[in-house]
């Protein structure tokens, strides 16, 4: 796998970079190239290493990244909504969040649902989503001891990052929530529901 | 052409359906998965007559003992096992006909790890986003996202023409369960003292019990960070050395998560990923740095060893 790096922060635009530099290089179709995934501020090129020519690729993720170095703005773009549960049986961390935080669960919920989010990449499983930022007041640390099972559909936070596992998996995530919501399914065209660079809002549903 | 079978009598310890692994989709965060020795994965299927690319049973360290429904011409690489065909034994690194009801049996493993059972024509399960391969954690692809159970009937084409026999050696297998593997430094070798790759080669690790098809924990002396920083998480790529916290150690293999945050010492060259794949817990590893041009010539030379196979004269 070819690493290639962008600036060490984690940021939409340098982000955004990542993803538009991943899908132009995917267009110019170069033999060997077998998966592209673009991350944070890398993308990651695994490629055959005998079907690439190394120096070629190299010399075109130049002239694309060249091609990118004006983009200093994002296009704005609609907001997909998640409808969730907070609270109770689907997030037994909640309280624990708000304790934390010092505040009610309720500040909690409206902080998680009044910001917009930025899918930055996905990983750990199919689907899942590393999304951010999360208000900093609400910002939790991973559990110590991961939990073994994770509900599918489970809402977290760690860190200043917030996501839902798309399948029941382990997990070290502090859960406020959970949608109904499929966030990854093969059978469907486009079987995740998050791409990087999508926008995300969370909707209270169902809480008193 | 009509459907046959393999009827598992008896799974062994882990055996999966695997092909050369589900691309394109690791930017949704679909693992890869696939062999964990490519290399023999594709022997198998050359000595069987198929592309390398059909689907074959990755069989661990215990074999599995199944009823072959159909007419076929099979093949076993990889770990060398003692394989019975109705209690006649079978000579290794040669195809062989199997006529309806047959009885496959694998019985004690004498060296290696990892053996791989190609059919004629593939296993037929139902490919997922383009690829047959199980990757067990997400329980995607193969038999239905899981290893073999008894009584499972995994599907396979019954294809009674028969196929010439073909004859191969297979790849050189670690002995007394210790291999050598080469070593490129990774993205993040500077987040380390500067000997720490070289110290890496000097020592043996020991791979531990808590290992399986995402990766290899090793057990050795912990490496030493000389940055603490928090790496922003990044895509994975097969053979990536990464070290945790702890310090010890994780080979990264067929059914790594797509994406990680330790940080990488090195990568183990794509010629001696198969070696890797015939190890298992117990057994030792012992790293050798080496250049891309190295990188490169072994490759090439492990690559020739297949297409030497593939021009093979049929043996009749």
């Amino acid at each position: 796998m070819l690493l290639v790096e962008l600036e060490p922060a984690i940021d939409p635009v340098v982000n955004e970079r990542a993803i538009q530099l991943a899908s132009r290089i995917r267009d110019r179709r170069a033999r060997g190239i077998r998966d592209i995934a673009p991350g944070y501020r890398t993308l990651g090129i695994h490629y055959d290493p005998l079907q690439t020519d190394l120096a070629a690729l190299e010399r075109m993720i130049e002239t694309e990244f060249a091609a990118l170095a004006s983009l200093e703005a994002i296009a704005p773009r609609e907001a997909i909504e998640i409808p969730v549960r907070y609270g109770g049986e689907f997030g037994p961390d909640l309280e624990a969040v708000a304790q934390r935080a010092g505040c009610s669960m309720a500040d909690v919920i409206s902080r998680h649902c009044e910001r917009t989010y930025r899918v930055y990449m996905l990983g750990f499983v199919p689907g899942f989503a590393y999304m951010g930022r999360v208000d900093p007041s609400i910002a939790s640390p991973r559990h110590r001891v991961p939990r073994e099972r994770v509900p599918a559909g489970s809402v977290g936070i760690a860190g200043l990052q917030t996501g839902v596992y798309p399948v029941e998996s382990p997990g070290g995530w502090q859960l406020i929530g959970r949608t109904a919501t499929v966030m990854f399914d093969p059978g469907r065209d486009s079987p995740s529901l998050l791409a990087a660079g999508d926008l995300v809002r969370f909707v209270p549903v169902g809480n008193p | 052409m009509t459907t046959g079978a393999l009827h598992i009598l008896k799974p062994g310890l882990l055996t999966t359906v695997q092909d050369l692994g589900r691309y394109g989709h690791q930017a949704s965060g679909v693992p890869v998965a696939g062999p964990m020795d490519t290399f023999s994965h594709r022997l198998a299927n050359q000595l069987a007559g198929n592309t390398i690319d059909a689907a074959t049973l990755e069989i661990t360290l215990i074999g599995p003992d199944l009823i072959v429904e159909a007419e076929t011409t099979m093949a076993i690489a990889g770990a060398q096992f003692e394989v019975t065909c109705d209690d006649r034994p079978l000579s290794p690194g040669a195809s062989f006909q199997v006529t309806r009801g047959q009885r496959l049996k694998f019985g004690r493993i004498v060296q290696g790890a990892r053996a791989y059972l190609a059919v004629a024509g593939g296993i037929q399960t139902e490919p997922m986003l383009g690829s047959r391969a199980t990757h067990l954690v997400s329980r995607m692809g193969g038999f239905n996202g899981r290893t073999l159970q008894a009584g499972d009937r995994v599907p396979i084409a019954d294809d009674s023409r028969p196929r010439p026999q073909r004859k191969s050696v297979g790849l050189t297998l670690p002995t007394k369960g210790r291999a050598l593997l080469r070593v490129m430094p990774g993205p993040q070798a500077d987040w380390f003292h500067p000997d720490a790759l070289r110290a890496i080669a000097s020592v043996s690790f020991r791979i531990s019990p808590q290992s399986n098809r995402m990766g290899y924990r090793l057990q050795g002396p912990p490496l030493v960070r000389a940055r603490e920083d928090e790496l922003i998480s990044e895509p994975l790529g097969i053979g990536a050395i990464q070290i945790p916290a702890a310090g010890e150690p994780i080979l990264l293999m067929a059914d790594r998560q797509t994406a990680g945050g330790y940080p990488k010492i090195g990568y183990v060259i794509s010629a001696d990923l198969p070696i890797a794949g015939q190890l298992a817990p117990g057994d030792f590893i012992e790293f050798h740095v080496c250049t891309h041009q190295e990188a490169v010539t072994a490759l090439i030379s492990r690559e020739r060893q297949l297409l030497r196979y593939a021009d093979l004269k049929d043996v009749s």
